[in-house]
C-alpha cells in the first residue's frame, strides 16, 4: 500500500554549499560523500539492513551456484519427495530439506533464493524504468513550466489519486500476464512519484545562478537540464528510489499471489506463497512461511536503509 | 465554490471517459471470449448465434459506443459467466465489501488513536517504543502474507476463527450484514483486521505526532496551569485539535481499503466485489471486469471530491480555488 504521496523537502543547497566549502578549505575537510557515509554508519540499525541487503543480493545473484538443487528443472525433482516438512531427508536418502518441500517435491531453499532473483530482479529494473521515464518528464515539466508543465503533473495527480494496485491491476488486466507485462505496470504506477519528486526540487533549483549561468554560456538545454539540473535534484530522488524498490516488490509479490503477476514458469516470492496457500490449511506452513519470511526480511532491510538515507540527506536536518 | 464544483465535475467526468475507454478497449483487445465462452463441440451456426448474442461481431469502436450508450442508462452488460447484468452483480456484493472495509477502518481507529496518544505521551517509555517498532511492522509487512499467517495461527493451530467466507448474514433496513451474530462476527474478524494493520499503523503515526507537537503549545499549557485534570488536558484539548488531520487522512483511506479488499477478499473467499474481480479476470468475464473497475473509478472520484471539499469546511484557511483540482 501507498503512503500518502509525501511532498519531498527540497534538498536546498546542501550539496553545492558543501562542496563548495569542501573546495574552498582545501582537501582536509571531509568530502560531501564521505560525509553521508559517516552520517549512514551513525545508524547500527541501518548499517544491519545495508549488510542483509548485501547477503540477499549475494544470494539472488548466485542463486544457481549455491542452490543445493535447480527448482526449475523438473529432472532433479522426485515427487516422492513433495510436501516434506523442513529438515526431513529425501527419499533417496542424499538431500536434507532445511526448509521443507513444495507439492512438486521442490526444494524450498532453492526456490527462495531463485524466487528472490526474479522479485528483486523485478522490483529493480522497473524501479530504474520509472526512475528514467519519471525524472526526465519530471525535469522537463519543471524546467519548461506552462503547458507542458500543467499537462504532465496533471496526468500525474490524477494517477495518484487512485491506489497502486488499483492501476496496476487494471493495467495487468489489459495487457495480461509476463515478466515485461508486469514490469510495464509497476513502471506504470511508480513514474508519477519520481515526476513529483524531482518537480518540485527542479523547481527551486531552476531560479539558481548556476543555471542562469549556464544558459548564458548557450549551453544546450539537454545539457542545462541533465548535466546541471539533475545532479542538484538527485538526493531525494536517492531516497525516493531506494523505498519505491520495496514498494515494488511489495507490488509484484500482492499481484503474483492474487494470480496476475509472473507466470507459473518463474516463481517469484509471491507466487511460492500462493502456491503454499493451498496446503496452508492442511498444517503445511513452511511452503508459504518460508518465502514470506525471505519477502519480509527484504522489504524491512531495504526500507531502514530508505529510512536513514532520508535522514542523512535531509538538508534540513544537517548538523 | 459553484465554478470550483462544475470544473471538478467536468473534469470527472473526462477522467471516467478516459478510464472507460482505456479499460473497455484494453479489456476487450486480450484474448476471445467466444473461444472461452462456447462450448468448442458447438456447431458452427451455435457459435455464430452466440457471437451475435454478445455483440461481439461488431467492430470494436461499434462496441464501445453500444457500451457507453448502455452505461448511460446503467446498463453495463451482461455478466459472460452467470448471464446477470454485471452492474447488479457488482451491487450484490457491495455491502460485504463495504462492511468489510468500515470494519477495518473502524478496528483502524478505535485502537490506533489510543495508542497513538500513548505513544506520543510517553515516547521514551518502552510500550511506547514497542508501539512505534509495531506501526512500522504494520507498514513493512506485506498484507497478504499476514493474512496467511493468520489463517495459520487462528484458524489451522488454534482453531479459534473460521478461515473463509462470510457466515449467516442477517438483513439490517434491507442490507445483509453479517455483525449481528456472534457466528458472522467470527468471520469478520480476521478479515477487518488484516485490512485494518496498515491504517492502523498509520493512525498512530498520525496521532503520535499530532501529540507531540500539541504538547509543547501554549493552549495545553494554559489548560495545565488552569488547573484540569490530565485526562481532560488531553481527551478534549489535545484531541480535538489533533483529529483534523485523521479525518481527513482516513477519509481518503477509505478508497485505498475498498482497493485493497481485492486482497483480503481472495484471501479469505469472502464474498465482496474484490474476489468478483479476481475471478471475473481468470474467466475473462469482461463485462464484470469493466463494470467493477469503471463504479470503483467513480467510487474514488467521488471520496476525492468530498475530502478535498470536508477540508475546506473543516480549515477554512484553504481555499478551494487556490487548490489543485
Amino acid at each position: 500500500m501507498e503512503l500518502p504521496a509525501r511532498e519531498p523537502s527540497p534538498p536546498g543547497d546542501a550539496a553545492v554549499i558543501a562542496a563548495s566549502s569542501a573546495a574552498a578549505s582545501g582537501a582536509a575537510e571531509e568530502t560531501p560523500f564521505q560525509r553521508i557515509v559517516a552520517d549512514f554508519a551513525a545508524s547500527r540499525i541501518a548499517l544491519a539492513g545495508l549488510a542483509l541487503i548485501a547477503v540477499i543480493l549475494v544470494a539472488a545473484l548466485f542463486a544457481p551456484l549455491i542452490s543445493p538443487q535447480n527448482p526449475y528443472d523438473l529432472a532433479q525433482l522426485d515427487v516422492m519427495d513433495s510436501r516434506l516438512p523442513p529438515g526431513a531427508q529425501s527419499a533417496d536418502g542424499k538431500f536434507t530439506y532445511w526448509l521443507g518441500t513444495d507439492d512438486q517435491g521442490r526444494d524450498m531453499l532453492s526456490a527462495i533464493f531463485y524466487g528472490l532473483r526474479i522479485s528483486i530482479g523485478v522490483g529493480v529494473a522497473s524501479t530504474l524504468c520509472a526512475l528514467a521515464i519519471g525524472t526526465t518528464l519530471g525535469l522537463l515539466a519543471a524546467f519548461f513550466g506552462g503547458r507542458v508543465d500543467s499537462l504532465i503533473m496533471r496526468i500525474a495527480d490524477i494517477q495518484l489519486s487512485f491506489p497502486a494496485i488499483l492501476i496496476a491491476l487494471i493495467l495487468l488486466a489489459v495487457l495480461g500476464q509476463g515478466v515485461d507485462k508486469i514490469i510495464v505496470a509497476l513502471v506504470a504506477v511508480q513514474w508519477a512519484y519520481y515526476a513529483r519528486t524531482v518537480r518540485s526540487s527542479a523547481l527551486v533549483e531552476r531560479r539558481k545562478e548556476y543555471v542562469d549561468a549556464a544558459a548564458c554560456l548557450a549551453l544546450p538545454t539537454r545539457r542545462i537540464v541533465f548535466r546541471h539540473l539533475l545532479p542538484n535534484c538527485l538526493p531525494p530522488l536517492i531516497v525516493v528510489a531506494t523505498v519505491q524498490v520495496a514498494a515494488a516488490i511489495t507490488l509484484e509479490a500482492t499481484l503474483s499471489f492474487l494470480g496476475l503477476g509472473l507466470p507459473i514458469t518463474e516463481p517469484s516470492l509471491g507466487l511460492l506463497i500462493s502456491n503454499g496457500f493451498t496446503y496452508l490449511l492442511s498444517g503445511k506452513y513452511w511452503i508459504s512461511f518460508f518465502p514470506g519470511i525471505a519477502l519480509l526480511v527484504t522489504i524491512v532491510s531495504i526500507n531502514l536503509v530508505g529510512d536513514q538515507l532520508r535522514d542523512v540527506l535531509n538538508p534540513r536536518l544537517q548538523r | 465554490m459553484l465554478v470550483y464544483l462544475i470544473r471538478r465535475a467536468t473534469q470527472s467526468v473526462v477522467v471516467l471517459l478516459v478510464m472507460s475507454l482505456l479499460v473497455f478497449v484494453g479489456v476487450y483487445a486480450i484474448g476471445n471470449p467466444v473461444d472461452i465462452l462456447i462450448n468448442p463441440n458447438a456447431d458452427q451456426e451455435d457459435i455464430e448465434r452466440a457471437i451475435k448474442g454478445l455483440g461481439l461481431d461488431k467492430p470494436l469502436w461499434e462496441q464501445y459506443l453500444v457500451f457507453l450508450k448502455q452505461a448511460l442508462l446503467g446498463d453495463l452488460g451482461k455478466s459472460f459467466v452467470f448471464n446477470v447484468p454485471a452492474l447488479q452483480l457488482i451491487l450484490e456484493r457491495m455491502p460485504a465489501t463495504l462492511e468489510l472495509a468500515v470494519t477495518a477502518m473502524l478496528i483502524a481507529i478505535v485502537f490506533g488513536i489510543p495508542l497513538g496518544l500513548w505513544a506520543g505521551l510517553k515516547p521514551d517509555s518502552v510500550a511506547g517504543k514497542t508501539i512505534m517498532t509495531g506501526s512500522i511492522l504494520g507498514f513493512s509487512l506485506p498484507t497478504f502474507w499476514v493474512g496467511l499467517m493468520l489463517i495459520m495461527v487462528f484458524s489451522v493451530d488454534l482453531g479459534w476463527l473460521p478461515s473463509s467466507g462470510r457466515g449467516p448474514t442477517r438483513e439490517l433496513l434491507g442490507v445483509p450484514v453479517s455483525f449481528l451474530s456472534w457466528d458472522g462476527i467470527k468471520h469478520l474478524i480476521m478479515p477487518a483486521t488484516n485490512l485494518a494493520l496498515f491504517n492502523l499503523a498509520l493512525v498512530i503515526r498520525l496521532t503520535r505526532a499530532g501529540t507531540r507537537e500539541a504538547l509543547v503549545q501554549d493552549y495545553v499549557k494554559f489548560a495545565r496551569a488552569k488547573g484540569l485534570s490530565d485526562a481532560r488536558v488531553i481527551g478534549v484539548h489535545v484531541l480535538k485539535n489533533i483529529s483534523i488531520p485523521i479525518v481527513t487522512v482516513t477519509g481518503l483511506q477509505f478508497g485505498t481499503l475498498i482497493a485493497f479488499a481485492i486482497v483480503t477478499e481472495t484471501i479469505f473467499a469472502w464474498p465482496g466485489m474484490g474476489k468478483l474481480l479476481i475471478d471475473s479476470i481468470h474467466v475473462l468475464d469482461r463485462p464484470v471486469i469493466v463494470a467493477y473497475l469503471l463504479i470503483i473509478v467513480t467510487f474514488f472520484i467521488v471520496i476525492n471530491l468530498l475530502v478535498d471539499l470536508a477540508y475546506s469546511l473543516l480549515d477554512p484557511r484553504v481555499r478551494l480555488a487556490d487548490a489543485k483540482a
